[in-house]
């Protein structure tokens, strides 16, 4: 706090905000978040789907849990040497762009933890959801998202198996607001089937995730017994979509901006088609499917556009009974990032699938395009009651979660630390 | 509360030349007092996106991109006068004088009231 000049007025309380970056607390970051829930939710239930892990932060502790000797000797080798919190990974660090050269400052979050018991990250996601006003939070990976382009399908599957460890044993354990997805090597469906197996009861694990950017068709009959295990469990199976520079289309483009407006869209859309055209839905009802962090505006484009496909050339799509468009009414879809630069566009589109039962709220926190909850209770034309099913509501439905609240009060979060960075 | 307007003086002409920005809170109110080209102005930090907190950003000069005479692109440069406040949320930007953002002219920060009276930065809230 500087030395401010006496004050001329009547005596104001003034108090110096400092610039926001990697180090801030996530509380003083998020401070203008949790005046929001102060102001406009702090009686919703909410679950926030996709929120991040950063397990590259934590790389080592992962990498000490491949149960390969060979493989950890390396990743254990190239994480001291070289490679750090890339170890192993397929990765290009040259190519993350996601700070925009640092002018994101919270992007990327070093914050200390100085004084706090329990696991650096279980920390920071308290912290986080506490000042966004979350019951809930579903993580996922960061650094691996990128996985199933890896050339070596043995190093996902390494990968796979001791992020899945070090998730339930660390990370879940200590607070059961966090809830997760079971990562899949989905370029080796025969561990896939094992993993769900051995996971099927884990309190912690309340779905299984792919993660979307690959070229594997997902109607391909070697996924078959795995679809069925997964149909059985009753939880859902999320497809979280990611960004990948070395796709030789993708190659024309020369920002990030570019590439994160297409690519994130691109593999759900490829995925959601193979699913529909091959007429999964028919074959496994019973699997929930919901599609991650693609934002919205891809939803209505690709609905009309298979309808019209499948109406002209119905003999290519011959196991469907209803229109693609019904099919993809009946999914789940999470809000982030959401387009809303114009509002007739994203009423219309949120429409088309049913948001109010078929949309669920997701932050993607701490990644640089992050969505509040306000991004919900703040769009003009949904009612009251489609706010609360798609800010948790839902997702209650989905995951079978307890809808009784978990969340501190919004206030007390503020008078413990208004906001200072 | 006061219901009027009234003065308060929220920083040194001296300290703000030498940071080039200060925010603060003013009994809840939050604002960013910024000194650039010789103009003083102040901001809500609050951003017009998603309401984050807008002032504690970034300040970058502003990305522009020359052509040469043959049209052909020189690449990105940073303007050598113009400045904008980044948001740390998620990176709109704003001009330090104008307020406004580059690509969008109807997108832009809410103003305060400011003057120098002598050593002393006074705001209007
Ligand atoms: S809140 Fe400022 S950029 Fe999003």
């Amino acid at each position: 706090m500087p030395d401010f000049p006496t004050p001329r007025s009547d005596g104001p309380r003034i108090r110096e905000l400092a610039e926001i970056g990697g180090r801030s607390d996530t509380r003083d970051v998020l401070a203008h978040a949790t005046k929001q829930a102060q102001r406009e939710y702090d009686d919703y239930f909410i679950v926030d789907i996709d929120a991040h892990v950063s397990e590259d932060h934590f790389w080592g502790e992962v990498l000490e849990r491949i149960d390969n000797d060979v493989w950890r000797h390396i990743g254990m080798d190239q994480f001291g040497k070289f490679a750090g919190n890339n170890a192993l990974l397929n990765i290009q660090p040259g190519m993350s762009h996601q700070s925009v050269g640092g002018r994101i400052g919270h992007q990327g979050r070093k914050e200390p933890m100085d004084g706090e018991s329990g696991h650096p990250f279980v920390t920071a996601a308290r912290r986080g959801m506490d000042a966004m006003g979350l019951d809930y939070q579903v993580v996922f990976p960061s650094a691996m998202l990128l996985l199933g382009m890896h050339p070596q399908d043995e190093v996902e599957v390494v990968l796979g198996r001791a992020f899945n460890r070090w998730l339930t044993e660390v990370v879940l354990r200590q607070d059961d607001r966090l809830k997760g997805m079971l990562y899949l090597p989905y370029n080796t469906p025969e561990v896939c089937e094992e993993l769900v197996e051995k996971y099927a009861d884990d309190e912690g694990i309340i779905g299984y995730t792919v993660c979307s950017t690959r070229n594997n068709p997902v109607h391909s009959d070697v996924y078959t017994r795995l679809y069925k295990l997964i149909e059985a469990s009753g939880k859902p199976l999320a497809f979280h979509s990611g960004y990948h520079w070395g796709d030789p289309s993708f190659a024309q483009l020369n920002r990030f901006l570019s590439m994160h407006a297409l690519s994130f869209t691109h593999y759900n859309q490829i995925h959601v088609t193979n699913w529909i055209i091959n007429a999964m839905p028919e074959r496994f009802p019973d699997i929930k499917m919901v599609w991650v962090e693609s934002g919205l505006a891809w939803i209505p484009f690709l609905m009309q556009r298979l309808d019209h496909e499948v109406l002209m050339r119905p003999s290519e799509a011959p196991g469907l009974t209803r229109l693609p468009s019904e099919y993809m009414k009946e999914m789940w879809y999470t809000s982030q990032p959401m387009e809303r630069t114009s509002m007739e566009l994203l009423e219309a589109g949120m429409k088309a699938f049913n948001a109010e039962t078929q949309l669920l709220y997701s932050s993607d926190w701490p990644h640089w395009d992050w969505d509040a909850p306000s991004t919900i209770t703040r769009l003009p034309f949904l009612s009251e009651q489609a706010k609360r099913n798609i800010l948790g509501l839902n997702a209650a439905r989905v995951f079978n979660l307890p809808t009784d609240r978990r969340k501190p009060a919004a206030t007390s979060v503020l008078q413990q630390r208004p906001g200072i960075s | 509360m006061s219901t009027g307007h009234r003065d308060v003086v929220v920083a040194g002409l001296a300290d703000l030349r030498e940071r080039e920005r200060v925010v603060v809170e003013v009994d809840g109110l939050e604002l960013g007092v910024y000194l650039h080209a010789g103009e003083v102005r102040a901001w809500h930090n609050v951003c017009p996106h998603q309401g984050g907190p807008v002032c504690q950003g970034k300040i970058m000069p502003r990305t522009i991109q020359p052509l040469r005479d043959d049209r052909k692109s020189a690449g990105p440069a940073f303007h050598p006068a113009d400045r904008n406040i980044v948001c740390p949320w998620h990176g709109f930007e704003f001009d330090i004088l104008t307020g406004r953002h580059p690509a969008h002219s109807g997108v832009g920060l809410r103003p305060i009231p400011v003057r120098v009276e002598g050593d002393e930065v006074i705001v209007t809230i």
